[in-house]
């Protein structure tokens, strides 16, 4: 995937690249301190998932029929397995999630790691 | 196998070697094309603000080139995706996987930021597929008007995010020796003006964060409040009291960041942090006058 790492915008020269982050946090030195970490998921969900133009594709895919999921996502860490590291693991047995799985026959390759 | 040839993909640099996967990425196109190759897309821009330069160095959602189609004046950024993962069924199962969902997700950003950051792109919700380059040319075509006044609103604009968290609580005054919490009242005491102190905080912690809310908005064009961040999705330490988005004429982002670390100096009680530029994904709608309260 066009791997792109947002860089640490430095401070007061904002670059062009888009998605990087600066902190500032009371607790540095000079009262800023910067962060070269890429962007943070639930800042990147907020914002495709969650806003842009709504317009229908031939695809119809209800974002609703997700939303629960969506809205559940921004309980959720950078990924699933650090989820489960920390041992939130919930939406496995939500039952509203996993009846949905349960309707969608799924036969991807997925089974070790839910195994895991 | 001469139709491998046909098959429009500019991506193609497959050595002899690869022919037989060749020829089963022809089976499986082929299928698809019967039915319309399937096209997502990324964004909307102005026809003749097409940033070709970020569009040869990004890949899309499944790997993909992604490339201009254009109509009306207007051109939408997409790229050509499986149907194996992007047709209705496919899709809305793989959407329920969280690790295929993030990677989409940060590949649909990764598009729109790219381009974005070369021209005003008008952000298109993640997991819109169309079907061939006409499903592309009737969403244009839909989508028209909304498309050309968001672009007009927005032309010259990016969106930073700017998020307050409580600073941790100084860690606690190592107050009179425990030796000294002689007597339970004592204790009890102490107890309640630590509460007392917490909530003391929490106060000035959202008095502060409301400061930096108003005094950001007052100098940006348009201001939207998310929903604050959980702290087990940010995986930050420190409870997320602000998570708000404003919107910023290109040339005033350096004085905006300034304004943020000078926020930052002031308010001792907090963290700030900034995120940016991203292109408007949170002021294509025009709510309100962008001065939206949750």
């Amino acid at each position: 995937m066009g791997e792109r790492d947002p860089v640490t915008t430095a401070y007061g020269s904002p670059s062009a690249s888009y998605g990087s982050s600066a902190a500032y946090g009371a607790s540095g030195p000079s009262g800023l301190a910067t962060r070269g970490e890429s962007a943070n998921l639930a800042d990147i969900l907020e914002r495709v998932l969650d806003k842009g133009v709504v317009i229908a594709g031939d695809i119809r895919i209800n974002l609703l029929d997700i939303e629960l999921l969506t809205i559940k996502l921004r309980l959720i860490v950078a990924s699933v397995d650090k989820a489960k590291e920390m041992g939130i693991d919930w939406w496995e047995h939500d039952p509203s999630l996993s009846s949905r799985a349960r309707r969608a026959p799924v036969e991807n390759g997925t089974s070790e790691e839910a195994a895991g | 196998m001469t139709d491998a040839t046909n098959v429009t993909d500019p991506t193609e640099t497959t050595g002899p070697t690869d022919t037989t996967h060749m020829a089963e990425a022809t089976a499986a196109t082929g299928a698809a094309t019967a039915a319309g190759t399937l096209e997502y897309a990324y964004a909307v821009v102005r026809e003749a603000d097409t940033p070709h330069a970020a569009l040869e160095r990004v890949r899309g959602v499944a790997g993909e080139p992604v490339r201009a189609v254009r109509h009306l004046g207007l051109a939408v950024l997409a790229g050509p995706v499986p149907a194996a993962d992007f047709d209705e069924g496919p899709l809305r199962e793989r959407l329920e996987d969280l690790t295929w969902l993030e990677g989409v997700a940060r590949a649909h950003q990764q598009v729109v930021d790219a381009a974005g950051a070369d021209t005003c792109v008008i952000p298109v919700r993640m997991a819109t597929v169309c079907r061939g380059e006409e499903g592309l040319l009737r969403l244009l075509a839909s989508g028209r008007d909304r498309f050309a006044t968001a672009l007009d609103r927005l032309e010259g604009r990016v969106e930073w995010g700017v998020k307050v968290y409580a600073a941790s609580a100084p860690a606690q005054e190592p107050s009179a020796e425990p030796s000294a919490a002689s007597s339970g009242r004592d204790y009890l005491r102490r107890r309640s003006a630590q509460r007392r102190a917490s909530e003391q905080r929490w106060e000035h912690t959202e008095e502060g964060a409301r400061r930096v809310h108003e005094t950001l908005a007052a100098v940006a064009e348009g201001s939207r409040l998310h929903p604050p961040q959980d702290v087990r999705l940010s995986g930050e330490a420190d409870r997320n009291v602000l998570n708000a988005a404003y919107l910023i004429p290109h040339e005033e982002s350096e004085a905006f960041a300034q304004r943020v670390g000078e926020l930052a100096g002031l308010e001792t009680a907090l963290r700030l942090e900034l995120t940016g530029p991203w292109a408007p994904y949170s002021f294509v709608a025009a709510e309100g006058n962008g001065r939206a309260e949750p």
